[in-house]
């Protein structure tokens, strides 16, 4: 990696310019999706992303295109930093027929195969089996692919985790464990709910594992790519805490945020958010300007109103379609 | 020596899910089975012996006690290109896999417009009376058959159980298949040859005019006991096995039921709100105005399987309550 700094700074201010933009594309499409929501045009909820973008895009950076993931009820970024479009991730939201699951699975439940995407997950750590069995089924076909598993602080509370954990490294499994710890489960802190350590726990099986600011892009792509390796290396599984914050509350509706502070929150968003952080940091290294990051953004915007305006114009599915796809 | 016409052999049942594991993993690289016990151990039922042999232990996968775990694993495995049977040891522990049987396989598929696929066979057991208590005796079909995007299979006899665990393994999507655990050393006849047996049709075991019993999986045996002693007092019964619940083979079960205007429905899950309700409804809904009297079901009594064989037989259906019902319809009590 040393090596890449050496040769390739051009290659790689490209690449952090390209993360800019889709943390940038992600703040964007969630804050549209707010607005859907106020504004009475989405059916439903939504958990909204915003704050967390460092930690999808800095994981789906590190990955292949046929690399798996598995994503969670908050799981719009994990979608688009895998290369999912928006004009088809706001038809799902809307339930209309060219969303990605042809309306069916709204924003809980969003799978793109095409990108590796197996499918957000609407039960809490539900997807820990999932992401390990496309591990194991990479091994077995001899792929290379490696899969990745996105949960929240509030999956550690699942059985399924630690069980998925232990057979993964018995069997030296291609499967990294993507923990998004963004201090709460729902409504209620993780220190009421987590207890110990966080990284004894994959350690106990043998998993190795690390923790990284997850506002800090950079950081969780390098992190990340190092994980990426050592498990195409047939090394097997790992485990990654991201540190990192939802700026919203846990779902659209929740607005008051009665569990946390206001100080606590706008000292987040001022000091330890990704996009301030990236920006800052290239600008200090004369790398970019102000002026990149402005283009950036309006360009994003233009590709968020296009997006909205598709799936506000788009049809919603056939009524005979209701039944069809039960059965394969 | 036989003429190859009619060389049928006879296996046992627990012979003719092997056969058609063993077939099916010859024919399909894709194929792997997945769970407790079932490598170097065969599975406690013994079901498995010699697969790893044969296949090694990449492929005949033996797991952690962790049901969920590698359920899971296997719907991972069945959405990214293989074709896994997930060897659930007693159908009991189905509820510690209902996760990712309910929530992920059987919704994966429809949750993304099509585009995802979970090739996976569950594969469980059902049936009291082997002195294994609450938690290992139960019969718990009803359960997934609720489900829709799961299908699930009852094989009864040798024969169903190769035909249909072949079916299911070439299923496209996830398949739940409930074998008889008192049925495996069994025997009956199975053909040699590649054959399956589609889900949704359901077979006539005997045909009769005067009632008819719908039975699965161990009840099937029970019922055909029912039948030969009705047979003596002057009844004909028609035994039809629907062979899976979903899909389910409604015409078969309606016909048979107008043209004999009684019918009976027996299965070992518990009655209430169980296979025998739905099947009943069925039945009534669908030849009403043809029939003598109203739908009897028969189903595991609705205590927990007990331990004592002296309570636990009272639990389960017998030939006697099935011959006492139709005689009953029949009105030659």
């Amino acid at each position: 990696m040393t090596t890449t700094h050496a040769i390739e700074p051009r290659m790689e201010l490209e690449q952090h310019l390209h993360m800019y933009r889709q943390m940038a594309k992600i703040r964007a499409f969630e804050e549209q999706v707010n607005e859907l929501y106020k504004s009475a045009k989405m059916p439903g909820l939504a958990h909204l992303y915003v704050g967390q973008e460092g930690v999808a895009v800095g994981v789906c950076e590190a990955l292949r295109r046929d690399d798996f993931i598995t994503s969670t009820h908050r799981g719009h970024g994990h979608c688009l930093a895998k290369g999912a479009t928006v004009n088809r991730m706001f038809a799902e939201l809307l339930g209309k027929e060219p969303g990605y699951c042809r309306g069916k699975g709204g924003s809980m439940h969003i799978a793109d195969p095409e990108t590796g995407n197996l499918g957000a997950n609407a039960i809490v750590g539900g997807s820990a089996g999932i992401a390990t069995g496309a591990a194991l089924s990479a091994k077995m076909r001899g792929s290379g692919q490696v899969a990745v598993c996105f949960f929240g602080d509030g999956a550690l509370g699942q059985g399924l985790l630690y069980e998925t954990m232990n057979m993964a490294s018995l069997w030296t499994l291609p499967v990294i464990y993507v923990c998004e710890n963004n201090l709460y489960g729902e409504y209620t802190p993780c220190g009421d709910t987590v207890a110990g350590d966080i990284l004894a726990r994959p350690r106990a099986f043998g998993v190795h594992a690390e923790s990284v600011d997850g506002q800090d892009v950079q950081a969780v792509h390098a992190t990340m790519r190092r994980l990426v390796e050592r498990a195409r290396r047939g090394e097997g599984p790992a485990f990654l805490e991201c540190k990192t914050y939802r700026y919203y509350g846990h779902h659209v509706g929740d607005v008051n945020r009665e569990y946390r502070t206001r100080e606590e929150e706008r000292e987040w968003m001022t000091t330890h958010d990704p996009l301030l952080t990236l920006a800052g940091r290239l600008t200090a290294q004369k790398l970019a300007d102000a002026g990149v990051f402005e283009r950036i953004v309006s360009d994003v915007k233009a590709e968020i109103d296009t997006g909205v305006q598709f799936a506000l114009a788009a049809p919603y599915p056939e009524l005979s379609e209701v039944d069809e796809d039960v059965y394969a | 020596m036989s003429t190859p016409e009619t060389a049928v052999r006879e296996l046992t049942y627990g012979e003719a899910v092997r056969e058609a594991i063993a077939e099916e993993m010859r024919r399909d690289e894709r194929v792997f089975l997945i769970g407790e016990d079932v490598a170097e151990a065969g599975h406690p039922f013994k079901t498995l012996v010699g697969l790893v042999q044969e296949f090694g232990t990449d492929r005949i996968i033996d797991t952690p006690i962790s049901e969920p775990g590698y359920a899971g694993i296997g719907v991972g495995a069945a959405m990214t290109g293989m074709r896994p049977i997930v060897d659930v040891m007693f159908g009991d522990f189905i509820t510690l896999t209902m996760d990712q049987m309910v929530n992920q396989a059987a919704k994966v598929h429809y949750m993304s417009g099509g585009k995802l696929k979970v090739p996976i066979v569950f594969r469980t057991t059902l049936g009291a009376t082997r002195r294994s208590a609450a938690q290992h005796s139960q019969s718990l079909q009803a359960w997934v058959s609720h489900v829709p995007g799961l299908k699930v299979a009852l094989p009864s006899t040798p024969y169903e159980a190769k035909g249909l665990m072949k079916t299911a393994i070439r299923d496209e999507g996830p398949v739940v298949i409930f074998e008889d655990k008192m049925m495996y050393r069994v025997k009956g006849p199975v053909p040699a040859e590649d054959y399956t047996i589609p889900f949704g049709v359901a077979d006539i075991k005997r045909a009769g005019t005067d009632v008819t019993i719908v039975a699965t999986s161990s009840m099937v045996t029970v019922a055909l006991g029912a039948a030969t002693m009705l047979e003596a007092i002057g009844i004909s019964a028609e035994v039809i096995d629907p062979r899976t619940t979903a899909p389910l083979d409604k015409a078969t079960l309606i016909e048979s039921a107008k043209k004999t205007s009684r019918a009976i429905v027996v299965d070992e899950g518990y009655e209430r709100y169980g296979v025998t309700a739905e099947l009943a409804s069925v039945i009534a809904e669908g030849a009403f105005y043809f029939l003598d009297a109203p739908v009897k079901r028969i189903g595991a009594m609705d205590v927990p399987v007990p331990f004592s064989p002296v309570l636990e037989d009272l639990t389960v259906p017998s030939e006697k309550m099935v011959f006492e019902a139709a005689k009953a319809l029949c009105r030659k009590a």
